[in-house]
């Protein structure tokens, strides 16, 4: 299944500066829990914790599937399904 | 300069004298003078009007300057705002906001709504200061400004209500000498304060609409109980690099900061415009957006950014807004059971200051660090030794000392780096090692790094206190400091 994980907002600095990337997941049935072990890993290059706390993102972090905050769309159960746009962002506290 | 009378002119004057053949040309040098001599009145008269306006000028902005001061709260505890009520038009309003007076959807109802409206600035920097001159050209009623800092050189790249000359005011009596510039008919409130939580709902009572401008986690949070519990709107805008996010919390039934946002991000992972960089326009785009939020809610033009999350993207150049959850029924602030019904302290719930400042850290004992006038003695005396510099090349580019090598703090840890260290080390025949950084703190860090993946070596490793910054301050004054 192709989906398109984001990362934005200084999250991208956890996946080697780069913010998009398009992947291939084997199999068919992928919730959002599944997907966030998968990113630890697969992608996450050093640090894992500044992505993950327990089994949901650390604060600071809001998940957008298809532009649209995951509590709208049950959270870790969501299930993905082809070409989903998921968009990790930190929020940024600069003025 | 130019007109000054010239030596041959005297000269021709005193030769002239009684000479009949010279008759003419006395004549003529006399036409000359005379002409030169009106010109010259002409010009004084033309300096002294300009040195009459000058000094008007001046004496203006000083009063602007004594007004403003005159008004600066530095005690917020019981400071007496009148409440600010609708009033007709009248003629000089009429003709001064008539671009906007004949957009139907917004007239001069709508010019009536905003010029009734208060709004609260907090915090006047990248953000603060694009929103409070936008807000101010439109005809907002009354701008409360708050900033506990002052004006630094380094600000004016993005934060452009601030000049060159303001450097050290206090950046909320700079503001509003700006805004006044522009617009003095807008009723301007500068509190030089640190928003703390027993000032945040004194102040905050006095306005309809606050705008978050701030730059660090504890006050956006403080900020959004503030709101929440004294029932405000909230513009909250954010950037950094090359990237601004915006939204409205607290407004018709949306989220709070606290409803997306439960438990504060670890103080690690929070970086600040001084550390992370931020090209101007980008808080300069956001902060425009924040006024514009703030005369959409003052006016009821239009439907406000209130469950959705605009995001920025300077480099891509996209705006992009994302739908968010509505408050939620369990939030600890606006929920149905709220269990925080007064404002707490907010540094200790976030785990860091409510500054965007950069704090000195001691991580290492103090045999394991050197002063800067001590480093100088390793280098004047030509002590063997290997300095790495753990900052970002980038960085480099703006300054280093000679003869060090570097390596990014990231980067310290991987094999090829270790190798590189361990080449340098055997070719200068040393075992002792400095890191430095910009500051100090980076480059403890380096040494407890170093210290474990080089402790087969027997190394010597310090760092230098206070970093480029100190050795700029203290020992090479061409150095720039950044």
């Amino acid at each position: 299944m192709k989906v398109t994980l984001e990362f934005r907002g200084g999250a991208e600095l956890l996946v080697n500066g780069v913010a998009q990337h398009p992947v291939d997941l084997d199999g068919c049935k992928w919730t959002v829990a599944r997907l966030l072990t998968w990113i630890q890993d697969n992608l996450i290059q050093e640090r894992p914790e500044l992505f993950l706390q327990g089994d949901s993102v650390r604060p600071g972090i809001l998940v957008l599937i298809n532009d649209t905050d995951w509590e709208l769309l049950g959270e870790l159960d969501y299930e993905l399904v082809e070409n989903d746009n998921v968009l990790f962002i930190s929020t940024l506290h600069g003025g | 300069m130019g007109d000054r009378v010239k030596v041959e002119d005297v000269n021709v004057i005193r030769e002239g004298a009684g000479e009949r053949k010279d008759e003419k040309e006395r004549e003529k040098n006399g036409e000359k003078m005379a002409k030169k001599r009106e010109r010259l009145i002409e010009e004084l008269r033309k300096k002294e009007s300009e040195n009459q306006d000058l000094q008007q000028k001046l004496e203006k902005r000083e009063e602007d300057v004594q007004a403003i001061l005159a008004k600066l709260i530095q005690d917020p505890t019981n400071h007496i705002i009148p409440d600010k009520h609708q009033h007709p038009l009248n003629h000089r309003e009429v003709a001064r906001y008539s671009r906007q007076l004949i957009l139907p959807e917004f007239g001069p109802e709508g010019q009536r709504k905003l010029s009734s409206t208060s709004v609260l600035i907090v915090g006047c920097g990248g953000l603060g200061c694009p929103a409070a001159i936008y807000l101010a050209a439109a005809g907002v009623g009354r701008l409360g400004l708050i900033d506990y800092d002052t004006v630094e050189l380094n600000n004016l790249h993005r934060q452009i209500l601030h000049t060159e000359g303001r450097v050290g005011v206090a950046k909320a009596v700079s503001i509003a000498l700006s805004v006044k510039a522009l617009n003095s008919h807008v009723e301007l409130v500068p509190y030089e304060v640190v928003l703390t939580s027993q000032v945040a709902l004194t102040i905050i009572s006095k306005y309809d609409i606050v705008l978050d401008c701030t730059d660090n986690v504890a006050t956006r949070y403080l900020l959004n109980d503030a709101c929440v519990l004294g029932n405000k709107p909230l513009v909250s805008g954010s950037a950094l690099r090359y990237e601004g996010q915006l939204t409205v919390y607290h407004h018709n039934g949306g989220p709070c900061f606290r409803c997306l946002h439960p438990k504060p991000p670890p103080p690690e992972t929070v970086t600040n415009c001084s550390d992370g960089g931020v090209l101007g326009v980008v808080p300069g785009m956001i902060g425009c957006l924040q006024a514009l939020e703030a005369i959409k809610l003052a006016s009821g033009l239009g439907t406000p950014l209130s469950r959705k999350l605009l995001l920025f993207d300077a480099l891509q150049g996209t705006f992009r807004t994302v739908k968010l959850r509505g408050g939620r029924s369990d939030c600890e602030v606006c929920g149905e059971t709220p269990t925080i019904t007064k404002l707490i302290d907010y540094e200790q719930f976030c785990g860091a200051a409510a500054t965007d400042k950069e704090k000195g850290v001691q991580l290492l004992e103090a045999d394991k660090r050197v002063t800067v006038e001590e480093y100088r003695d390793v280098r004047v005396k030509d002590t063997p030794h290997l300095l790495i510099d753990v900052r970002l090349p980038v960085e480099l580019e703006i300054c280093a000392l000679p003869n060090c090598i570097n390596i990014p703090l990231k980067q310290l840890g991987k094999p090829n780096s270790i190798a590189v260290i361990e080449e340098k080390l055997s070719s200068v025949r040393t075992k002792s090692i400095y890191c430095v950084c910009r500051r100090g703190n980076d480059s403890q860090l380096a040494v407890k790094q170093l210290e474990s993946t080089l402790s087969e070596h027997g190394c010597q490793i310090k760092d230098i206190i206070g970093g480029l910054t100190a050795w700029a301050n203290k020992i090479d004054p061409t150095l720039p400091v950044y």
